[in-house]
């Protein structure tokens, strides 16, 4: 949008990472060679341009780094948590020191924008650190007995939209409760996992507590399957978890799975709607929408949806898309090809079943894998769209007449990973988030995510509970 | 473009009695303080260089109201004040004027003299600034004075004592009667006094009871309280605007004031400008900046743009 007050490019410099040609696996503390010698290209979904070559792990790797977490299980289990937290804390203060650097690394990978590393994913990384390095001493005092312990070799696959948030999410846990890790990183976004691993060097982390192993599914179905492993924690899609939980069935492994979502995010008529509005964007456009506690489903109430769609149309027309480095960029590239494509195919699906959609005029980059700001109206729940997670940065508005049909609406869905409520009256966030079945609920806020709170899901959201005390037990023998 | 007194009528059933009043002002939505708080934060990070930079600098001076409120005022420091406006930095006469120099109705005349022919517009303080503790016809008497004396802009503030305790057609007949007495002849802004109101959804209902009465311009503070304009209470002022012109067709200008006394700051009052109404208000026609010392940053960052060196203190004039 040309306008008299025009941006000039403010880009972050790329020169304050330096990102090597080649990396390798790191199992026991050391970057070493995948056994087949098998690579794969890590690109940055900005520009396609590829930034590095990276080991990709088979099953024997996979085998060895369990070895490796095996043997370094014994001595990282009997440290008193108060050295343990030592370890967690260096982690956390180096991962400030080096934010930048992260910061910049992750927009170049996963294509999301420097504003939202800087100021989101790479802060709640040090916090989810810092936090779980306050356990590590006080396990006594979590609610699980005296002297919690640890299950042993946990087996870790994270995605790729907040590639190292939810090695984080992952490793902080893991490692203040006692067991060690192998973490295999999204295939398309492998990096910072491996600058992580150089920050365990860095620490001082004794080798084979912390085992990085980026590749594809294969080598993640290698690592859940893997009989010497004690623990799994996946966050990715419900098909891959359903996969996973079958194959973990029936043996002593301890599982925890945060799958996708199709957040609700309910309008009343009495909300802050300007807040409101904010709410809306940062609830399906934060990261492009790639998010699994998006609030991808608007339910607005009908007498105020026309004043809430002018609102937020006016807002969507701010938004800046464009080069993730750039300071002011508001909307980053799609991660990869195959995500965009997933994503045009579910809006091409929008629109053949009738709904309309629409999109504020926006230039698109011709490099790289992107996709404008996107809403649905005319949308019920019938709809593909209403009921299918988009993962992208696409917004279904439906409406509602009453609070009970706002629940029941917000509930009709397979998922239950988050929801939103706007209203001024304290009341009614109170009575409504009791009825509703998600396992985050944010009130006048959404998107907003502190170490502090337990995060997971619903029915097919998955189970179990990260983040918080609640955190803690899905590393502890309890 | 309707006139203001269009704008009036249309919410002539609003304003038939206090109960209506109430119930209109009451009725529009609320305002979440954290979310408003971290919208104007979040706009607050926007990475302002180079050209967009130089751009924000010029327009920035061009908005400021240089002001000087003091019980110390005298024609000479007027007079310098003037100067100033006219001819902010003295060493590159490509610099803006200011828009406006601000003072009390007594310094009117002063200052009108001092500015002749130079564009540079006088807004005088007026209705017993800046408590607003006098009955009406004094009020009326104080503005009456200032624009017999030439003053273009009337900087009026509303009784907040009214307003706390509720009596909201009192401040609307208040400042009705203000607008009436400067008719065509002087533009009228409305100081609510934002620090002393608190809640922002006092400061939404003030902005749209200002507005509804007639105000030109709806101003943060006088800045003669703890808490002046911020960028939350002005993104909420800039809402209101916004949503009065979508109803009513009526373009209202905004005024932050007291507080705002570098670049930086500036320049992130501008990014919310820019990001929430958009460019029809980046121009000193709809929006000014109520400041001081701002002047001398803005002309020191100006000369580090043009010179890519830091100059200094001594290097911008001290009036």
């Amino acid at each position: 949008m040309a306008s008299v007050f025009e941006y000039a490019p403010a880009p972050e410099s790329r020169s304050v990472v330096d990102i090597a040609p080649s990396y390798g696996l790191f199992i026991d503390g050391e970057f070493v060679e995948a056994a087949d010698g098998k690579v794969f290209k890590t690109v940055s979904p900005a520009t396609e341009e590829v930034l590095s070559e990276v080991a990709r792990a088979g099953a024997e790797d996979v085998d060895r780094a369990v070895k490796a977490a095996r043997k370094a299980f014994e001595k990282w289990s009997a440290l008193p948590g108060s050295e343990r937290a030592k370890y967690l804390f260096r982690i956390a203060r180096i991962i400030q020191e080096r934010s930048r650097e992260l910061a910049v690394l992750e927009t170049l990978d996963n294509g999301k924008p420097i504003k939202e590393t800087r100021d989101a994913d790479l802060p709640l990384v040090a916090a989810h650190f810092f936090y779980y390095a306050g356990w590590a001493d006080k396990l006594d005092h979590a609610g699980y007995g005296a002297n919690p312990r640890p299950l042993g070799v946990a087996g870790q696959v994270i995605p790729w939209n907040f590639p190292l948030l939810m090695l984080a999410w992952k490793i902080a846990p893991a490692l203040a409760t006692g067991n060690t890790v192998v973490l295999k990183p999204a295939e398309t976004t492998p990096l910072s996992a491996l600058f992580f691993a150089d920050i365990c060097r860095q620490a001082g982390l004794p080798r084979g507590v912390v085992n990085i192993l980026p590749g594809y599914g294969d080598a993640g179905a290698a690592l859940v399957e893997h009989p010497d492993v004690n623990k799994v924690a996946f966050t990715g899609s419900t098909a891959v978890g359903k996969s996973i939980a079958r194959s973990v069935a029936g043996t002593d492994k301890k599982l925890t799975l945060e799958l996708g979502g199709k957040g609700a995010n309910i309008v009343f008529d009495d909300a802050p709607i300007d807040q409101a509005v904010e709410g809306i964007v940062t609830g399906i456009f934060f990261n492009q929408g790639q998010v699994c506690c998006a609030g991808s489903r608007l339910l607005v109430q009908e007498s105020i949806q026309d004043e809430l769609l002018d609102s937020l149309k006016r807002r969507l027309s701010t938004l800046r898309l464009g080069d993730p480095l750039d300071k002011n960029t508001d909307i980053g590239a799609i991660n990869s090809a195959e995500q965009l494509s997933r994503i045009t195919t579910l809006v091409e699906k929008g629109e053949a079943e009738g709904a309309e959609r629409w999109s504020p005029a926006c230039e698109l980059p011709s490099a790289g894998y992107w996709f404008a700001p996107t809403l649905f109206t005319n949308v019920t729940q019938a709809h593909t769209i209403a009921r299918d997670e988009i993962f992208g940065p696409v917004l279904s508005v439906l409406t509602f007449r009453t609070p009970d049909e706002a629940v029941a609406k917000a509930n009709n869905s397979q998922y239950g990973l988050s929801a939103g409520i706007w209203t001024e009256k304290g009341s009614r966030i109170l009575a409504v988030a009791n009825k509703l079945r998600a396992g985050v609920v944010w009130a006048n806020t959404f998107n907003k995510f502190d170490p502090t709170s337990p995060f997971g899901g619903y029915k097919e959201s998955g189970f179990g509970r990260e983040g918080g005390r609640h955190g803690l037990e899905a590393y502890l023998d309890v | 473009m309707p006139t203001t007194a269009s704008a009036a009528s249309a919410f002539a059933d609003v304003t038939t009695s206090e109960s209506a009043l109430r119930r209109f002002l009451h009725g529009l939505p609320g305002v979440d303080a954290v979310g408003l708080e971290a919208r104007a934060a979040s706009l607050g990070t926007r990475s302002i260089k180079t050209t967009a930079k130089a751009y924000a600098i010029d327009l920035a001076i061009s908005m400021i109201d240089l002001t000087t409120l003091e019980g110390a005022d005298t024609p000479g420091k007027v007079r310098a004040l003037a100067a100033k406006a006219v001819h902010p930095d003295p060493t590159d006469r490509t610099t803006p004027t200011t828009a406006a120099v601000c003072v009390y109705p007594d310094m009117v005349a002063t200052a009108k003299a001092a500015l002749a022919g130079s564009g540079v517009k006088v807004a005088s303080v007026a209705t017993a600034f800046p408590a607003g503790r006098a009955a009406l016809p004094v009020k009326l008497a104080d503005t009456r004075d200032a624009i017999a004396a030439g003053a273009d802009e009337i900087d009026m503030v509303i009784d907040r004592g009214a307003f706390l305790a509720g009596r909201y057609l009192e401040v609307f007949e208040q400042i009705s009667a203000v607008k009436a007495e400067c008719g065509d002849r002087a533009r009228l802004k409305v100081i609510f006094e934002t620090g002393e109101l608190s809640t922002y959804d006092n400061i939404r209902r003030a902005s749209w009871l200002g507005m509804m009465a007639g105000a030109d311009f709806i101003k943060t503070s006088t800045g003669k309280v703890a808490v002046n304009a911020t960028p939350a209470n002005t993104l909420l002022m800039l809402e209101a605007v916004r949503d009065f012109r979508a109803q009513t067709g009526v373009q209202i200008g905004v005024k932050p004031a007291g507080g705002i006394r570098n670049t930086k700051d500036a320049v992130k009052f501008l990014v919310l400008v820019n990001e929430t109404v958009g460019e029809d208000w980046l121009d000193n026609h709809w929006f000014r900046f109520g400041a001081s010392s701002l002047l001398n940053d803005l002309l020191m960052q100006r000369q580090k743009l043009a010179t890519g060196r830091y100059s200094g203190p001594d290097y911008v004039t001290v009036d």
